[in-house]
């Protein structure tokens, strides 16, 4: 019996009015957590009520507590007919399970009802309090943090990584029980409601076990899906990467960084590894004053959990495999050994981060991908899910294999999901093949002399581009060189991978959003034709997009693709493929060549004289596209743009494969001139239409950029205002006898249509980047395409932007080297990694000014950020009160970002995953179906917002909307959505307040990280 | 190809103002787009008809939702569904309840009530203000009204207090409350010439000095009714032009005094006994409702006109009549 959960029901305000003929509400309130209810009074006739209950108190298995939510429904008390429902909140209390997260969960949360949506708001009180009976963690793993974002949380380090975790649960959909026919439509979304919370709370315990036995206290990258696969039910599934963590803000964790004196007076540390971390591990350092938790690889093996893949038939081969080895010497045998033993024993090597510490991602060898189609059938035993963990099991064996073909034992910034369409489904998965440093991986060890060669050995800004594979022995064609920096290993030409552009990657100029679409029409089947159909089309969609992003990343005249991310969806006629990536120009990588065009029929005078017209127009948007990014490389390249060669196309670094096709992969063709100028041989009007739709892509206006990345390369003086949105277009295709090229026009226009809309809406806070642009698409029915699109806007100071990427390189390698000064000199200040504050006072100097401007007491300054937590009354009086912009009050950020920019994240309170569903029988009366999901998104929106400042954040961080499910029915009138968001509610603090407090309170007891807890006004 | 959904949500609600001026104004989406073209937005910023389509009902999709709030302000702070910062806050609720000069002399006085509103598109056509612009400026006065009508307190503060408005806005709205509980007539041909601020300082001298409230501070309806037992007393001003004795005393102090600093002197004292009865006479009437409601009418012609007719320049009507109003006071009887 561990744990005890204390709810008090405050007050409500704005409610409906429930009773027409007094214009009131007699409001009473149930709150429910398993199988226990209590009620409050009624209080009567108020649209205010005033409850202040009694703390009802629940005694519960800290299972349950991890599994249910706290539900809250919110009742007008009827003496003759039944008390009708006026709404729901639920919370989910998770939070509270972990000691450093939140202590209590108090503030104001909108009332939501299926059907009418938000009718008021309700003030609860939770708190609970755990009695530690270590012995009972069998079932239940209360403590191990959950964090979405895929990076090393701020304000922690990473002792261990241990690796990938997976589970799935399913369950009957109840909108398809026999029951839904005979309850009424809320009922029944309630029912769904609740029993995703329940899955959700199962599937992360379930994960939680895993990690504990692997000796891991948290999961990082975590990523929850939904597959709402109708009939056959209704499946919950999630991956993440198991981490140890330590929190920054334990004195202990900065003691290895005081190894050498001398590094505090350093100017510009280049070589220097720029984070604290690693400081850890130099050569010369004092091993580890902290306890490492030691996990031995064997306990990532297998366990008795119920959902498991069985893998016994796949045999556990080593990773890295012998031809891997050949090149690089004894060094790179070394680590390849290293990590090789690390990650031998894990089932999967596969990582969700796309952001790494630095050192740890060693070579990127591109872009894995597998695809499945599979037929849905009906769970028929929910406690058994063998088949579902089957299929994913197979295609993540697939990855591995793919990884392995490309010299690499580990994938990283992998993902999952999956397009479903009556009975059909195709599961997806891609990462990026990758070669990591052991170091990480075990129990942190392992460093001494390998350390060191590996630093020596790994120039800053292009390691990570040097090839993992063998030269001689090349998983498919493509064109070495020499590193543009190091000019000592090869390089590939151009490189796709799924993670974000590593810290100290060297970049030229900025990136670029880039995308490429595609719609294939196919025929409507059943069953298993359908999924044969759906095979057969695949690879030819892969293919093209493929082509297409090659083609786009030519025309920016850029050499690199981070964050790809190719979505296929399936729909009952068509499919469609959408890929987004951020295109760069890596300084290692060569200078690009251009794209010549070939025409087919030579004598056609006038033909000619439109394809050297064509070559001219792309020739120009070249030039133009490498001003616009500011792409001027250092050196002009031996290579100028080529003769044309005769080769069809080029494919590279994207390995694919269809369910059963996975060799597929090392038939690739093409052997490679020595020219890297790219053709595109026009034969059919096909083909034209290839190029023109090449060059219809606009640029975004000046002053705006875009990149689906966490930050854009090339821009790094972000100011404090953001603005994240979500925005969504169905459009209805035209004819029912549409083309190919028709529905590619539709579509493209449809996304460029989109981004421009963006463009221009946001075009108050020019100069301004689009960060973490994130397109979903989905077919809704025979003739709608939806595209959803969530992305945070970021404005930034021009002058300083205007920097050389040079100048950025050392600045942020400045600033992280006085981080560790300031750290130093604070050593118990905050929980905190990097402070990118001030680039270059020397600390003490830096401590006396800021102390001497500031007469505002530590204390008065602590409670301007405390007040940001709840986002109660006070707040909302305070504001008016406040400077809008730059004020912090009542206001709760938004960003699909892992920061915020201009500020610290100075604590982490838990994991937000919230499921809505929402319908209408009155859908014109609602302004139709935009103005139903506008006021829905909104209300999502609200909601998260309240939860967030309940616990005492103050913002949401690597927010997303996984899902936005819209059906309309307008000639019943009627609509339903489902949505799914996620995100980490955090505490941040301006930088400036920051440092008043940091410097007024240097010594001893200063815990303004706690303000978020301590908050229970 | 054609758009069945399309929207963007903020986590901060964007709002443009000018589309939201064109939105108060009562534009059409249509409309609305066809305006800020002619604005040469699209050269600005490189975009599209469509795109300013879509942006434009957007953002009237977010004004339409936001309505509901502005019906009653505080709620637009306290909600949590739309994240507006302060600053944007005011700028809504004090664009919304801004009206038109041109309207607000049509409604001024009148009752507000359905009859008025259905008179509404007579106003429009002959304003040129748009009819859904004019249905919501009525509406914000009557709303004003409704919720300000029985409540204790300065009537200026009570209307700051629950439409959070500016000091100003909320000084109109007291004067507009104040007309139209007393149904004093402004649209009489007449009085056209009179725009809504004189009207309106009228009314803040009257709440101050004719009211329940200039007397008990503690009084439901204080600042809306005007004291009776106040006009009651207005009558014993008859005496001033009923006495011959009396007309003439006076009419002597206020020449005496105003001699040589009158430009209209002769005007003035060739016509002070009429002068002086048309005034007594509109005051002593002020016990009828018909009267009060007449009051402008009844000055204008039986002072105003008169004065104008002799070409009296504004300065020497100020002195007029505080010689007027301070002579009283040395007569007998009125000491």
């Amino acid at each position: 019996m561990p744990g005890k959960l204390k709810v008090k029901i405050v007050a409500g305000r704005h409610l409906p009015v429930m009773d027409r003929a007094s214009d009131l509400t007699d409001a009473f309130v149930e709150v429910k957590f398993g199988n226990t209810t209590f009620k409050t009074d009624v209080y009567p006739k108020s649209l205010n009520p005033q409850w202040n209950s009694e703390w009802f108190k629940f005694e519960v298995d800290d299972e349950d507590l991890q599994d249910e939510p706290l539900q809250i429904t919110v009742l007008d008390h009827d003496t003759y007919s039944a008390n009708d429902a006026i709404g729901k909140v639920y919370i989910d209390i998770d939070p509270l399970l972990y000691s450093e997260a939140a202590t209590v969960i108090s503030g104001w949360f909108p009332i939501y009802d299926t059907i009418h949506g938000i009718r008021g708001e309700i003030n609860v009180v939770v708190k609970v309090d755990l009695f530690n009976d270590l012995n009972r963690f069998r079932q239940s793993s209360c403590g191990v943090k959950f964090f979405c974002t895929t990076s090393i949380p701020k304000c922690y380090r990473a002792v261990i990584i241990h690796g990938f975790v997976e589970e799935l649960v399913v369950n009957e959909d109840p909108e398809y029980q026999w029951i839904d026919r005979i309850r009424t439509p809320r009922a029944s979304n309630e029912a769904r409601q609740r029993l995703i919370s329940l899955m959700s709370g199962e599937l992360q315990r379930k994960i939680g076990l895993k990690v504990l036995e692997m000796r891991g206290n948290a999961v990082v990258g975590y990523l929850q899906c939904f597959d709402l696969e109708g009939e056959s039910g209704l499946v919950v599934r999630a991956i993440g990467t198991a981490c140890t963590l330590d929190k920054l803000s334990s004195p202990a964790a900065f003691l290895p960084a005081c190894n050498s004196p001398s590094k505090e007076m350093k100017e510009i540390p280049f070589n220097e590894d720029p984070n604290p971390n690693t400081h850890s591990s130099g050569p010369s350092t004092p091993l580890k004053n902290q306890t490492y938790s030691f996990s031995p690889s064997k306990s990532y093996s297998r366990q008795s959990s119920s959902s498991d893949t069985d893998l016994s038939l796949t045999p556990k081969t080593g990773m890295g495999s012998g031809s891997a080895g050949k090149e690089g010497g004894p060094f790179k045998a070394l680590l390849r050994q290293q990590t090789q033993s690390a990650l031998e024993q894990r089932e999967f090597p596969f990582f969700t981060l796309t952001a790494f510490p630095p050192g740890f991602l060693v070579h990127v060898g591109g872009v894995v991908s597998a695809r499945s189609v599979k037929l849905l059938d009906r769970i028929h035993n929910p406690d058994e899910p063998e088949t579902r963990d089957a299929w994913w099991a197979e295609i993540r064996q697939e990855i591995k294999s793919h990884a392995k073909a490309l010299g690499c034992h580990a994938v990283v910034g992998y993902s999952e999901s999956t397009s479903i369409c009556e009975e059909v489904c195709i599961l997806s998965a891609s990462g990026t093949a990758a070669v990591l440093n052991p170091r990480f991986l075990q129990d942190g060890t392992v460093e001494g002399c390998l350390e060191q060669r590996l630093e020596e050995n790994l120039p800053a800004g292009c390691g990570f581009c040097h090839i993992p594979y063998d030269e001689l022995n090349m998983p498919f064609p493509a064109h070495l060189t020499y590193c543009y920096n190091c000019r000592k290993q090869k390089v590939p030409d151009v490189l796709f991978t799924t993670i974000d552009l590593p810290t100290d990657a060297t970049v030229i100029g900025k990136g670029c959003l880039i995308q490429a679409r595609l719609c294939r029409l196919k025929k409507k089947a059943q069953a298993e034709a359908n999924a044969t159909a759906i095979s057969n089309l695949l690879p030819f969609m892969e293919y093209e997009v493929h082509t297409q992003l090659m083609n786009k990343l030519k025309l920016k005249g850029m050499n690199a693709l981070f964050g790809l991310r190719i979505q296929i969806t399936v729909g009952e006629n068509m499919l469609m493929g959408l890929a987004s990536a951020t295109g760069v120009y890596l300084a290692a990588l060569p200078t690009p060549g251009g794209i010549q065009i070939a025409g087919k029929t030579p004598n056609d005078g006038s033909y000619e004289q439109h394809i050297s017209h064509m070559q001219k127009k792309i020739n120009d948007t070249i030039a133009k596209n490498k001003e616009l990014y500011e792409i001027n490389p250092p050196e002009i390249s031996e290579e100028i743009i080529g003769s044309p060669i005769p080769e069809p196309r080029q494919r590279s670094r994207l390995l694919r494969s269809q369910s059963e096709s996975s060799d597929e992969v090392t038939e690739l063709d093409l052997s490679h001139g020595k020219k890297d100028a790219f053709v595109l041989e026009i034969d059919d009007t096909d083909a034209m239409e290839d190029v023109h739709s090449l060059l219809t892509d606009v640029p975004p206006p000046s002053g705006f950029y875009s990149c689906n990345t966490e930050i854009m390369p090339g821009i790094n003086n972000w100011t404090s205002e953001i603005q994240m949105f979500t925005s969504v277009r169905v459009i209805r295709l035209s004819s029912l006898n549409l083309t190919n090229q028709a529905l590619n026009k539709n579509f493209n226009d449809l996304c460029e249509n989109l981004l421009k809309s963006l463009y221009f809406k946001l075009r108050s806070m020019i100069p301004c980047c689009l960060c973490h642009v994130n397109f979903t698409v989905s077919l809704p029915e025979d003739e709608l395409i939806q595209v959803t699109v969530t992305a945070v806007a970021i404005t930034f100071d021009k002058n300083q932007a205007l920097q050389t990427t040079k100048a950025h390189v050392e600045k942020s390698l400045q600033r992280a080297s006085t981080d560790n000064e300031e750290l130093l000199q604070f050593p118990l200040e905050l929980c905190s990694d990097s402070l990118p504050s001030h680039p270059f006072p020397p600390a003490k100097e830096h401590l006396e000014s800021a102390s001497s401007n500031s007469g505002i007491p530590a204390a008065q300054r602590a409670v301007t950020v405390e007040k940001t937590s709840p986002m109660g009354e006070g707040n909302f009086r305070n504001r008016s009160a406040a400077p809008c912009a730059n004020s912090t009050v009542g206001v709760v950020k938004m960003t699909p970002l892992s920061f915020i920019p201009g500020a610290k994240i100075t604590k982490y309170l838990g994991i937000i995953n919230m499921f809505f569903i929402r319908e209408t029988t009155s859908l014109r009366e609602e302004g139709g179906v935009s103005g139903f999901l506008h006021a829905f998104i909104a209300e999502v929106f609200a909601m998260v917002r309240a939860h967030v400042a309940a616990l005492g954040g103050n913002a949401v961080v690597s927010y997303i909307m996984k899902q936005c499910v819209f059906m309309e029915n307008p000639n019943k009138n009627q609509a339903q959505c489902l949505i799914n968001v996620s995100g980490d509610a955090v505490v941040f603090a301006r930088e400036s307040e920051l440092e008043v407090v940091s410097t007024q309170q240097p010594a001893a007891n200063c815990q303004p990280a706690c303000t978020g807890g301590e908050v229970t006004t | 190809m054609t758009s069945e959904l399309d929207i963007f949500v903020g986590n901060t609600t964007l709002i443009d103002e000018d589309v939201y001026r064109l939105w108060l104004d009562g534009y059409s989406v249509g409309d609305a787009v066809a305006l800020r073209v002619r604005s040469g937005i699209l050269e600005q910023t490189g975009a599209t008809a469509a795109v300013l389509q879509s942006d434009t009902m957007d953002h009237y999709r977010t004004f339409h939702m936001l309505e509901r709030l502005l019906h009653a302000p505080p709620k637009l702070l306290h909600q949590l569904i739309y994240q507006i910062p302060p600053s944007r806050q005011a700028l809504l609720i004090e664009r919304y309840y801004a009206f038109d000069e041109a309207f607000v002399r049509e409604v001024l006085g009148k009752k507000l009530s359905k009859g008025t509103k259905k008179d509404l598109d007579d106003i429009s056509t002959k304003t040129g203000i748009t009819l859904k612009s004019c249905r919501r400026q009525f509406d914000n006065f009557k709303r004003v009204f409704k919720v300000v009508e029985e409540m204790r307190g300065s009537l200026v503060d009570n209307i700051q207090q629950h439409f959070l408005l500016s000091d100003r806005l909320a000084r109109d709205y007291a004067a507009i409350v104040f007309f139209a509980n007393n149904r004093f007539e402004t649209g009489k041909k007449k009085l056209q010439y009179l725009s809504f601020g004189d009207f309106a300082f009228c009314a803040e001298l009257m709440i101050q000095n004719w009211t329940l409230g200039a007397v008990d501070s503690q009084v439901d309806d204080m600042d809306m009714d005007l004291d009776k037992e106040f006009l009651q007393d207005l009558k014993e001003l008859k005496v001033l032009v009923a006495d011959k004795d009396l007309l003439d005393l006076h009419k002597s102090l206020v020449c005496t005094a105003l001699r040589g600093k009158l430009g209209v002197f002769s005007e003035m004292e060739a016509n002070f006994k009429n002068l002086s009865r048309g005034l007594v006479n509109v005051a002593t009437k002020l016990t009828h409702n018909k009267d009060v409601r007449d009051l402008f009418v009844d000055l204008v012609e039986k002072f105003v006109e008169p004065c104008r007719s002799d070409h009296w320049p504004l300065s020497d009507v100020r002195l007029f009549l505080n010689q007027y109003s301070a002579s009283v006071h040395s007569l007998d009887g009125f000491r």
